[in-house]
């Protein structure tokens, strides 16, 4: 027991002698506490053997007490040196309090296109402050034994999806679509924020609400709710009381044939049932918009702390962090996680590299909601989609209602929009 | 002249120190942050400014008083379902049935336990997916019963208001049990000689002789409810759904003054609407001691 002690102790100073070595230490603080593996065991060894003179510390909080602890720690002075950054409004704040400093010099930061460091700049994307990691994307999961089974193709159209949703119907074995609109979320981001961005012609319709252009109840963003309404009859009974983990579980025990995903989902699935058949398509076309657009949603990026001592060593992992070596090791880690920087990037998971080969082949954009919309508490442009959404999908308000809510509201605070 | 008893001061100390710190401060601290509001030259004092923005703009108004009505819906099935059957529990408790300390634990159990546990629970059994009530209803012959109950607008709020009943029940039944055996039996016994039924015996001697029970477990149901959070939070989530039917004041609090998802927070009207809950708990509280408790006859075994 003694000996124990001694030898703890001795190993304790053996750590201290190591530091006084004079290696650097960085510290990063996230919420993506499910990577510490990946850092630990990947991410973090590619680094230091290149640079063994820095030592790097992934250091994660739960997500749900990320931006509270974030918060508290960069007032006091106690946070690390490299900072996971949420994508818009709430990153913004802490750069603008001066928290977190510009990187626009930053070697790799031009290979980045603008649409993928809009996230992390200022409203006149003239400041980046954080050098992008990963985004997510969205389209269709579906079982593919299901699909063969009834023999069933991949729809590429509104039509063959609605007609391949009535034969899965029709046969009666199977939940055609799986979504719940329980928890409200999914049926935005994963129903309106999917489909959407092809019919309002993505960054067009996104920054014309932005500049008071578009409107949620006209054209495409009232088009999109009329097409998330044609899903109601191809729901699982009780759908309205489905939660997000009720549709994963569905989908993935094989009771559903295809799932409105986000990318994230590739990965959850694949621990959840690892023998399940996924296969996934894009986002389909419609009648008079062929050309579709991919919902590329940026989600996390890697900002410098202003109060670290280490500013060097901190800037030389982040300009590591902009090669595709650090995006190609990233991505194959978390499969559903796409790197942002420009380039040809091999995954090893199909389905993502399935997801990925979409955006090269098409114009992409993010939810509407998230840059700027959604900055006013009451109302809040995120939530009233949320529920607008959720509302149409369980038939108590019709698309035109829904658009009209969810404008009506945002015109009500939103300077750009109220002239119209 | 007496002298001034030091140990009074130094008994009290402990409580009165402890309850200012965590409690007073706190509530004085937030009815102060009630009465601000942010601008661009930072944190000013604008009266009640706010309380008349929470009333009178309708962005405002319309969910308060959609979670006021929710709120006081939940209130009223707490008081025409828990009360009335914990007080049918106790009586039949109170009988000294076989068995009855048995009953008595298993239906306490659920209060002990955590809502968040509660919650998960209930959604489960009544999950479309997994649940087991469609196959109850349907070994009845009943399928065509079922519904998603936590997921329509019309059953939402109802199904949730049992549940906290499920949960809660216990405590009105231990409270009115402890009351009852409290009444001597010669009452009872000299009833019986008289020829009185069980049913004049409840209503003649033992419900007017735990009159102040009824209305401690009323008070204690109105503050229970109407500072009620978790469990709609664990169910349905901050957002209280379907379409806010199942928003009570507690979860409209949390979103305002917590934000929620891309919502940012708003400690100002946050606080505001904490300050129209206490006043409404007040308001229920004062209404029992001065309109009940004064008139009520403390009677004596």
């Amino acid at each position: 027991m003694k000996k124990a002690f001694w030898l703890g102790l001795l190993l304790l100073a053996g750590f201290g002698m190591d530091r006084a070595e004079g290696k650097v230490q960085l510290i990063i603080e996230s919420w993506r506490n499910d990577d510490l593996k990946v850092w630990r065991d990947t991410i973090i060894p590619a680094f230091t053997k290149k640079h063994p003179d820095i030592e790097i510390v992934f250091s994660p909080t739960a997500p749900t007490e990320y931006n509270a602890v974030l918060d508290a720690k960069l007032k006091a002075g106690t946070a690390g040196d490299l900072i996971a950054c949420r994508p818009f409004d709430k990153s913004l704040d802490i750069f603008n309090a001066g928290q977190i400093v510009a990187l626009n010099d930053l070697p790799g930061m031009e290979n980045f296109s603008k649409f993928a460091l809009a996230a992390w700049s200022t409203d006149d994307g003239k400041t980046s402050f954080a050098v992008p990691m990963a985004s997510v994307i969205h389209g269709f999961l579906y079982n593919k034994a299901i699909f063969k089974q009834l023999g069933l193709t991949v729809p590429k159209t509104e039509k063959e999806f609605l007609a391949v949703l009535d034969k899965i119907k029709a046969n009666g074995k199977y939940i055609p679509l799986v979504i719940g609109t329980k928890d409200q979320w999914e049926s935005a981001t994963m129903g309106y924020q999917n489909i959407g961005p092809t019919l309002w012609e993505g960054e067009t319709g996104r920054k014309g609400l932005i500049d008071g252009t578009a409107q949620y109840n006209k054209g495409g963003f009232l088009a999109a709710f009329e097409a998330l309404a044609k899903w109601r009859p191809y729901l699982a009974p009780g759908y309205q009381a489905l939660a997000y983990p009720d549709s994963q579980n569905l989908f993935v025990q094989g009771r559903g044939a295809i799932y409105p995903a986000g990318s994230w989902d590739i990965g959850v699935f694949r621990q959840m049932n690892p023998k399940l058949d996924l296969g996934a398509f894009k986002p389909y076309s419609f009648d008079d918009k062929s050309q579709i657009v991919v919902n590329d949603h940026p989600d996390i990026a890697l900002g410098l702390n202003a109060a670290s001592k280490n500013k060097e060593a901190a800037r030389t992992f982040l300009a590591w962090v902009a090669t595709p070596e650090f995006e190609q090791l990233y991505a194959n880690a978390l499969p559903g996680f796409f790197p942002l920087l420009k380039g040809d990037y091999t995954l090893s998971d199909p389905v993502a590299q399935e997801f990925a080969s979409w955006r090269k082949d098409n114009p992409t954009s993010f939810r509407s909601s998230y840059q700027i919309l959604s900055r006013n508490a009451n109302p809040n442009n995120e939530n009233d989609l949320w529920n607008a959404c959720a509302q149409v999908l369980n038939g108590t308000m019709t698309p035109q209602q829904a658009a009209d809510f969810v404008q009506k509201n945002l015109a009500s605070w939103y300077k750009p929009q109220q002239a119209r | 002249m007496r002298r001034f008893r030091t140990h009074i001061l130094v008994f009290l100390a402990p409580a009165v120190i402890i309850y200012t710190a965590f409690m007073i401060y706190p509530l004085c601290d937030s009815l102060w942050l009630s009465l601000n509001n942010k601008t661009a030259f930072g944190q000013i004092f604008v009266g009640i400014e706010n309380y008349l923005t929470l009333f009178r703009l309708d962005k405002w108004a319309n969910p308060f008083w959609n979670a006021l009505r929710n709120n006081t819906i939940f209130f009223v099935i707490h008081m025409v379902a828990q009360n009335p059957i914990g007080l049918l529990l106790a009586a039949l408790l109170a009988r000294r049935v076989r068995g009855s300390s048995i009953y008595r634990t298993i239906i306490f159990t659920p209060t002990i336990l955590s809502v968040v546990i509660v919650g998960f629970i209930w959604k489960l059994i009544l999950n479309p997916a997994w649940g087991i009530s469609r196959s109850l209803l349907a070994s009845i012959g009943l399928a065509g019963l079922d519904n998603p109950w936590l997921g329509l607008e019309s059953t939402a709020l109802v199904t949730l208001s049992l549940i906290s009943v499920w949960q809660n029940i216990g405590i009105p039944m231990m409270l009115f049990l402890a009351a009852l055996v409290r009444i001597p039996e010669d009452l009872m016994e000299a009833a019986r000689v008289d020829g009185a039924s069980p049913w004049t015996i409840f209503w003649r001697i033992q419900f007017p002789l735990i009159l102040p029970t009824v209305g401690v477990v009323a008070v204690l149901t109105f503050v229970g409810n109407f500072n009620a959070f978790e469990l709609i939070y664990a169910t349905q989530g901050a957002l209280a759904g379907p379409n806010f039917a199942s928003d009570i004041l507690g979860t409209f609090f949390f979103r305002t003054f917590f934000g929620y998802q891309l919502q940012p927070a708003d400690p100002y009207m946050g606080a505001t609407v904490a300050g129209v809950m206490l006043l409404i708990i007040l308001t229920g509280v004062l209404i029992y001691l001065f309109g009940w408790q004064r008139r009520l006859q403390h009677i004596q075994y």
